[in-house]
């Protein structure tokens, strides 16, 4: 378990984190997920002990490790662009934390060879870093950390500089590998569908603090507020409500606390369709339905329609969350 | 760009033209003149009392001052890459400065602070000498050989970042490993490329140390200084040219060195 306690973090005047407090259980893998500059990769570098923190404690496993140096935490820490070292096979890189510990050359053979079969890269022994792909690097990366057997896996952004087909694939491996060896795990991660995938639980950050804790479906059906709300999924605005596109009801005719509007575009999407809608004040919104509610409604452009919102994440809009939402996208990788 | 075959061996035949007139033909001419009589009188000229003292101190100065640069310059080029303190600029120019003060400075401000009537000048009534003697050669070939390993270590722990290092760190390195097995490799050739930038300067300074070199025959006289004195003073020019082609030869060498080196410096 780490217990993050009211830490704090200051680079000069800008604040990275916010009186921060964070209980990760053991054995689960938990997300830090956030936009860029949130202080997400900072409180893991605090927890690390890459970075120092200003104010507040760090415990691990019930001891203060807040002034214990990462050498002696437990830990094993993976970076986003792999740190791997480069003047050394893929075989020396993972023995590296048994080598640096003086194991008997057998033990540490023996460890390697497990460890590069669990990652799958079992013929690359004698590979040197620059003869691998970006992914068979980051699975080298992973193979390291583990070696030394660490009370807690941090993982930087680990897949945030590789193409898309292998990152999924990663997220997969990842999830699997935490299945079987069981370390309490803290992810970085400023992908929201990566968070949902392969967490158990996701800690929402924005801003040097931390917005909501929970489960991916907890903070999608009732996130906390619009930030929240908007960083998990898309959302839309109905009257005073922010609301998900599929939580929209389209009818015919008027119903209680129901707005009127006029379709302007259908979209189909495969197994969804995306209705375009204006409503009264010029204000246009997106409605998300499946093939077979648009079907039943025999929707067409200009139809003059009802919506109503329904469903547990709606919340009421007072502070409009457009502006941040919008950042949150544009969070760099 | 010139594309036409005219313009393209204009361009050629100027820069070759170039290199030749100021730089062949003069090196050629010692070339030719020191072995114009056959090997045996450049020999004979290389192996005097004088010449070889010349060449066993010239090649002294650079064991004492390799190792203290290399150092010197690893020490100052982390300190710069990896640390933000008060002043860091300062030290940033004072590593440059030597680049820039003429040579024959530096001996004169070296006899200032060494000599007899110098600051530390009180040290030779206790039968330390540094100017006229080797400590002086030393500390001059330090002074203008300084930011070679430095400037050529620096901006490679800069290319490689810290994140090797701080891996290194959360797999349970002490700094003493880190830098052993991380950093020292990663940054192993641009400092032999600073060592070999520092052996060349160093064989090849003459200004600073002909103000506090004694320049004593067989004793404080390196091989540039006894280029010189032979020219110079002992109008024995095929001796010079002898002395100097040995230089020339260990400048080859090092150039050799360096071509190799700035292969494998081209990163991965």
């Amino acid at each position: 378990m780490i217990s993050v306690k009211g830490v704090t973090k200051r680079f000069g005047d800008y604040v990275a984190l916010d009186d921060v407090s964070l209980e990760v259980p053991d054995g689960s893998l938990t997300a830090l997920l956030g936009p860029s500059g949130s202080g997400k990769s900072t409180l893991l570098r605090i927890i690390g002990g890459l970075e120092l923190p200003d104010e507040g404690s760090i415990e691990i496993n019930g001891e203060d490790a807040t002034a214990v140096p990462p050498q002696r935490r437990g830990i094993g820490f993976v970076f986003q662009h792999y740190a791997a070292f480069k003047h050394m096979t893929v075989n020396d890189n993972v023995a590296f934390g048994l080598s640096v510990r003086k194991k008997p050359k057998a033990e540490i053979e023996d460890r390697v060879g497990e460890l590069l079969k669990i990652v799958g890269l079992a013929g690359y022994a004698g590979r040197y870093p620059s003869q691998l792909s970006g992914g068979q690097r980051q699975r080298m990366a992973l193979a390291r950390a583990l070696a030394v057997e660490p009370r807690v896996l941090l993982l930087d952004e680990p897949f945030g500089a590789l193409d898309a087909k292998v990152r999924a694939e990663l997220r997969e491996w990842l999830r699997k590998l935490h299945e079987d060896v069981h370390v309490t795990t803290l992810l970085v991660t400023h992908d929201q569908e990566e968070a949902m995938s392969i967490a158990s639980r996701i800690v929402v950050m924005d801003n040097a603090r931390i917005e909501q804790i929970g489960s991916p479906a907890e903070l999608y059906d009732k996130p906390a507020n619009p930030f929240v709300m908007g960083f998990l999924g898309e959302i839309t605005k109905v009257g005073d409500d922010l609301v998900r596109p599929h939580d929209i009801t389209i009818r015919h005719e008027p119903g209680e606390r129901s707005h009127e509007g006029v379709v302007t575009r259908i979209t189909l999407l495969g197994f969804e369709v995306r209705v375009e809608l204006m409503l009264g004040g010029g204000n246009t919104i997106s409605a998300q339905l499946t093939r077979a509610e648009a079907d039943a409604l025999e929707l067409a452009t200009g139809d003059v329609v009802w919506l109503t919102t329904e469903g547990e994440g709606v919340l009421p809009s007072q502070a409009l969350p457009e502006e941040r939402s919008s950042e949150a996208e544009e969070a760099p990788a | 760009m010139a594309t036409g075959l005219a313009p393209r061996l204009t361009l050629r035949f100027i820069a070759i033209g170039y290199l030749v007139a100021l730089v062949m033909v003069p090196l050629g001419m010692i070339f030719y003149r020191t072995f114009e009589d056959g090997f045996v009188a450049f020999w004979e000229q290389v192996t005097t009392p004088a010449g070889i003292s010349a060449l066993n101190l010239s090649l002294i100065i650079v064991a004492i001052v390799v190792p203290l640069n290399v150092v010197f310059g690893v020490v100052t080029a982390l300190a710069l890459a990896r640390g933000n303190f008060r002043g860091k600029r300062v030290v940033e120019t004072v590593v440059d400065l030597p680049f820039a003060v003429s040579p024959v400075v530096v001996g004169v401000s070296l006899i200032l602070l060494w000599g007899i009537d110098g600051w530390f000048g009180g040290l030779a009534d206790h039968g330390i000498r540094v100017i006229f003697s080797l400590p002086g050669m030393v500390i001059a070939t330090i002074f203008v050989t300084l930011p070679f390993v430095v400037r050529e270590v620096e901006p490679v722990l800069h290319e490689i970042g810290d994140e090797q290092e701080q891996a290194a760190a959360t797999l349970g390195a002490s700094w003493r490993q880190t830098f052993w097995r991380i950093t020292l490799p990663a940054i192993r050739w641009g400092l032999l490329y600073g060592v070999v930038l520092t052996v060349a300067r160093s064989l090849g300074e003459f200004g600073a140390l002909i103000v506090v070199a004694g320049g004593v025959s067989g004793e404080s006289q390196t091989l540039t200084l006894l280029v010189h004195a032979r020219y110079i003073d002992d109008h024995n020019t095929f001796g010079a040219y002898a002395a100097a082609t040995v230089l020339m030869g260990l400048a080859l060498l090092t150039l050799f060195l360096m071509t190799l080196l700035n292969k494998k410096r081209e990163p991965v």
